[in-house]
């Protein structure tokens, strides 16, 4: 697997553009699901995806072999989510796509499927809850809380990733469980 | 020891699993005598199962793949070409050899202008036509290029002209190949005029595969 990364990203350097396709399909899921985890929001998730493909195909001869090309990608897929987070208006994320008619939010297609059983009902909205308390969160803990919990990453890829010392990581990575944890404890 | 911070920052370093043994023990110990601090260690990793909770895997939005690759700035051509030229080995020698054939038949002509007449013996030329006078047997094929052509005599062989007219006596009424017969002169083979830049390397290229194949003549 890693060998035919290392082949393919080989190729995309010399110019061959569609050795980058294989790239593409190998990766898509996991980085539309972490840009999706990100920004709460199907459409938006989409856009920053593609967007993280066609930035690491431009900036491809900075990417040094030596290191996983899967770090390489999340930092670049991180990056633009943050920045596009900071961008928001401040009440816009979720409560705006609530309210929208799009139905693109993470719950509201959910919520909008009819007669669900009462328990599976009070499980979405916990799990909107929860959500909406990560989303809360600054974009900074919400990367690193998402990548350990929801995408498993080891706390020294994270550092990687976010390109912070593994110490950072680490206190950041407590930080962001004090902050939840008071905000879930009664839940 | 301290709960509020010492013991945390303990419960933090074994949630990420870089607590050593004996700091293990030491929270353990404290855990069980300690009410608050088990509430605490409790809710952490009660948190992160919560946390864990929320995923949910989505269907990659359709033609996602395809969309990237459309919006890739555009792939230097010779690194196309090359990839093509790699790919097939054989098509590449074959698409070359052509490439220089026709290259050559073409630059002749369009480059050749000069008036050029296989035989020259007992033929007229009167600028940039040439006559077969009657009475005149030409022996064998006969070729004109850049130049008219008007046989009052015979040809015992095949005519071909290119980039020129077959003028019959007389007359300025131009003959193709069908009426030559019915022309003063006489041409007792094939009739052939090359007239276009296809013809032409038609003509270059058969001439070529029967130079190639003749090798008794
Ligand atoms: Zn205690």
């Amino acid at each position: 697997m890693d060998y035919m990364i290392r082949d393919k990203i080989k190729k995309v350097k010399k110019g061959d553009q569609s050795a980058y396709e294989d790239i593409v399909v190998l990766f898509q899921s996991r980085i539309y699901h972490h840009c999706y985890r990100m920004l709460g929001n199907a459409h938006e998730a989409e856009d920053i995806a593609q967007e993280a493909f066609i930035r690491a195909y431009v900036n491809i001869h900075s990417y040094d072999d030596k290191r996983k090309f899967s770090t390489w990608l999340y930092r670049i897929a991180t990056n633009l989510t943050i920045d596009r987070i900071r961008k928001r208006k401040p009440d816009y994320f979720l409560d705006a796509e609530i309210k929208g008619t799009e139905g693109l939010n993470m719950y509201s297609q959910l919520a909008t499927k009819d007669r669900l059983p009462e328990e599976e009902v009070q499980g979405m909205e916990l799990q909107h809850h929860i959500y909406q308390e990560i989303a809360n969160l600054s974009p900074i803990y919400r990367s690193i809380i998402t990548l350990r919990y929801l995408e498993e990453f080891s706390l020294k890829e994270i550092s990687e990733i976010m390109d912070l010392p593994l110490g950072t990581v680490k206190t950041r990575i407590h930080r962001g469980r004090e902050a939840l944890r008071k905000k879930l404890r009664h839940v | 020891m301290d709960c509020k911070n010492e013991v945390v920052e303990l419960m933090h370093e074994y949630l990420d699993g870089d607590i050593t043994k004996e700091d293990e023990t030491k929270l353990g110990k404290h855990l069980e005598g300690c009410k608050a601090c088990q509430q605490h260690f409790h809710e952490l990793k009660n948190t992160i199962t919560l946390i864990k909770s929320t995923v949910e895997t989505k269907e990659v939005p359709p033609k996602f793949t395809e969309n990237v690759m459309k919006n890739l700035p555009t792939e230097k051509k010779r690194v196309k070409y090359m990839r093509w030229f790699r790919a097939h080995p054989v098509l590449t020698a074959a698409a070359i050899f052509f490439v220089f054939l026709f290259s050559g038949i073409l630059s002749t002509w369009h480059q050749d202008t000069r008036l050029v007449v296989s035989k020259q013996e007992d033929l007229i030329i009167k600028g940039d036509t040439v006559i077969v006078p009657e009475g005149v047997t030409v022996e064998g094929d006969l070729v004109v290029k850049n130049g008219n052509l008007k046989i009052d005599g015979t040809v015992d062989g095949k005519v071909t002209l290119i980039k020129g007219k077959l003028i019959q006596e007389d007359s300025d009424e131009v003959l193709d190949g069908e009426n030559l017969m019915a022309s003063a002169g006489e041409v007792n083979g094939e009739f052939e005029s090359v007239n276009k830049v296809f013809e032409w390397i038609w003509y270059s290229f058969k001439s070529l595969v029967e130079g190639i194949f003749s090798f008794d003549s």
